[in-house]
């Protein structure tokens, strides 16, 4: 070869899939056990996507009854949630977007909490677990960099726990996206990338935010390693996260995983993707959605029956009628809370904005 | 006690900051073997090692983004940008995150960082490298804007701000950080935030200012002086949240007010000061109370640079124009 015209670096992208749309899985439970995936755990998944499914359902009703604000459902992307709630340790740190509910849930935020935030109450981001794991971040991206700051200090202080950063594919047209995965490369920190590629950016598709063939690929100009999964197979899902935060916990460096899904509802309660989108684009969607899947798996390997998910449907109802019956009988905040966390110690200026508030909050209590 | 300049004060406090907590960590653009363009990291990383004085790459939002994510996980960042002007990148983290934290989390999380910045103009710099924008800044809810006019001030104010629980943005006016020494006790103790500083008593007109300016303002006071008016010189040093009690005695005891600063005039610091006079200190006022400042032009380059920042003349020709009234 020419020395004055070499290659002088070459990547590839690989791609995973266990579990087919069909509800085939291309390993066999005792190949799964190997991986540390148990029979148990495979339910346990279909248990956390039918439980997020289920609550979906409930919010949009609530919003849609005008008892809760704008919400993001994750309708069609409960494996990508799931996987990230259970290959994270409950000493890691979850940096999130906010669009991964089963992965709030799995770490222990409940479903009254999400429904606090989303109805407009930021104690529902005060949460009683997961104490380190960083609130809802709805400016695109920019949790991305939180995520390197948190990695860094894990680094610094030679903890072994790794970070977990989300985000979506409009995201990663984002300068915060890039700046971060540069920084991540050169310190080779603790962290794990999740590109939760949904098609869509409200209703921009994937095809007009990048010429990229992968996303993923975005991580080879920062140095990092990276791989596309199937973002509808939990498995490899699962398998490709846990792997990444072990190599990360043990000092190997960043990893970046684009998680191909699909967003089967509008962006959120405030959008209609009717505008932009055709129904047929949706159903053929739909034939590939994540959980029917693993049902039809886990039926044809006898794990569960029909009885068995109908149980687990009734539970995750019954479950989530009782959260609904908590939210909705939680006090609300007193006027004031808006500036007892604006600072440690409110400085002596605000005294008198914060007795007029009292003032407006008393005369709305009389009227 | 030690004779030093305001950046010399700066590099002596981060010194200091760190060797008393080993948590204290610095991170910016050439922050270590070179030691920060205008030095204030000066031998930093030597003695406290890369991991603590990181060199980042060239990423202003990282910078700052980065520091919110060491600031919730309990390390003390200080976050250097180079110029104020390159810091509006960084800008959107800042006001997006850094100050919502703590209440957006109601108290769990919570972002105790500083963001420290040179600032002003005056140095014949090149574009973008001259503005004083710090009314950007005091316009973000949740957090500190605090500016040092001179090297004790420098020492004691950013170790206040390393130690503060919440964000801070700590400007530096790049003006004056090698244009006098001072003798300054270097003892890690950290001076008051969220108050004025007196540096001059006076009886008859109140000049408030903050950073470089004051070196015109406290000439100004002294050829006022000679011509036998007696000005009170008030250095704000908290930006936000501002210290109206100060600046209201004064005015109970002089009647006039002059506000100095070099930033742009419309929706500034020093509008906001005139809007607390108004509001609370009106019946006190025997004159109106006027603005000495940048005009709401676009910096200029170094050629034009002197008509844009206030003058002593500047100053005492409104002090006048107030004495008259």
């Amino acid at each position: 070869m020419n020395k004055h015209n070499r290659k002088v670096v070459d990547f590839s992208v690989s791609y995973s899939q266990y579990l087919d749309a069909s509800g085939n899985l291309s390993l066999s439970l005792k190949q799964l056990s190997a991986k540390g995936i148990s029979a148990e755990l495979l339910i346990e998944f279909y248990r956390w996507m039918q439980f997020t499914r289920t609550f979906d359902c409930k919010t949009i009703a609530l919003q849609r009854t005008g008892r809760l604000g704008t919400y993001a459902s994750c309708l069609g992307q409960e494996a990508v949630g799931t996987a990230i709630g259970k290959a994270l340790h409950s000493d890691d740190v979850f940096v999130q977007a906010y669009r991964e509910t089963p992965a709030l849930f799995i770490r222990g935020i409940t479903p009254e909490e999400i429904m606090q935030y989303w109805g407009g109450d930021e104690r529902g981001s005060d949460f009683a677990a997961a104490k380190q794991d960083m609130p809802y971040a709805v400016p695109i991206a920019s949790q991305c960099c939180h995520a390197v700051g948190i990695s860094y200090a894990m680094k610094l202080r030679n903890q072994k726990r790794a970070t977990l950063v989300v985000c979506g594919d409009g995201a990663t047209s984002k300068g915060d996206f890039y700046e971060a995965l540069n920084a991540a490369g050169v310190w080779q920190l603790p962290l794990v990338f999740v590109v939760n590629n949904n098609q869509w950016a409200i209703s921009v598709p994937r095809s007009a935010q990048s010429h990229c063939t992968t996303l993923a690929q975005k991580a080879i100009a920062g140095g990092l390693s990276c791989e596309q999964v199937d973002g509808n197979d939990v498995v490899a899902c699962y398998l490709s996260m846990q792997q990444a935060l072990e190599r990360a916990r043990q000092g190997q460096g960043p990893h970046l995983i684009e998680a191909l899904t699909y967003r089967l509802s509008d962006h959120t309660t405030a959008d209609d993707a009717s505008r932009y989108r055709h129904d047929d684009a949706v159903a053929e969607a739909w034939q590939k959605e994540p959980i029917l899947r693993l049902k039809n798996w886990l039926l044809k390997e006898k794990l569960l029956d029909q009885q068995g998910c109908e149980d687990i449907a009734q539970q995750c109802s019954d479950d989530i009628e009782q959260a609904v019956a908590r939210y909705l009988a939680l006090a609300p905040q007193p006027a004031d809370s808006m500036f007892a966390y604006l600072y440690a110690q409110l400085p002596e200026l605000y005294a008198t904005q914060l007795a007029e508030l009292r003032a407006k909050q008393d005369e709305e209590g009389e009227s | 006690m030690r004779d030093i300049t305001l950046i010399e004060a700066v590099n002596c406090a981060l010194a200091d900051a760190m060797a008393a907590d080993d948590e204290v960590v610095i991170l910016g653009e050439d922050v270590g073997a070179n030691g920060g363009v205008f030095r204030a990291t000066d031998g930093l990383q030597h003695r406290f090692g890369p991991q603590r004085v990181i060199d980042t790459p060239l990423a202003e939002s990282l910078i700052s983004g980065m520091a919110i994510g060491l600031a919730v996980q309990g390390i003390k960042p200080v976050a250097e940008i180079q110029f104020m002007g390159f810091i509006y990148a960084a800008f959107d983290q800042f006001l997006c995150h850094a100050g919502r934290m703590r209440n957006r989390t109601r108290g769990r999380l919570s972002c105790p960082m500083v963001l420290r910045a040179p600032y002003g103009g005056g140095i014949h710099a090149p574009e973008h490298h001259s503005e004083s924008t710090e009314a950007i800044f005091a316009h973000v809810p949740g957090i500190r804007v605090v500016i040092p006019s001179s090297p004790a001030r420098a020492y004691g104010l950013l170790l206040a701000a390393i130690a503060d629980p919440d964000p801070v943005v700590f400007l530096e006016p790049k003006r004056i950080y090698r244009l006098q020494t001072e003798a300054v006790v270097t003892d890690g103790k950290p001076l008051p935030l969220d108050v004025c500083f007196t540096l001059r008593t006076g009886s008859d007109v109140t000049l408030v200012s903050w950073g470089a300016m004051l070196y015109e303002t406290l000439q100004a006071a002294e050829q006022l002086a000679q011509q036998g008016v007696s000005a009170e010189v008030i250095d704000l040093a908290t930006i936000k949240p501002i210290d109206k009690t100060t600046i209201l005695t004064s005015i109970e005891k002089t009647g006039r007010c002059v506000i100095v600063a070099e930033a742009a005039r419309t929706g500034g610091v020093a509008s906001e000061i005139a809007a607390i006079i108004a509001e609370e200190g009106l019946m006190s006022l025997l004159a109106p109370v006027m603005r000495v400042t940048g005009y709401d032009t676009i910096m200029p380059l170094a050629k034009l640079e002197h008509f844009y920042m206030p003058s002593v003349e500047q100053i005492i020709t409104a002090v006048n124009k107030v004495m008259e009234l």
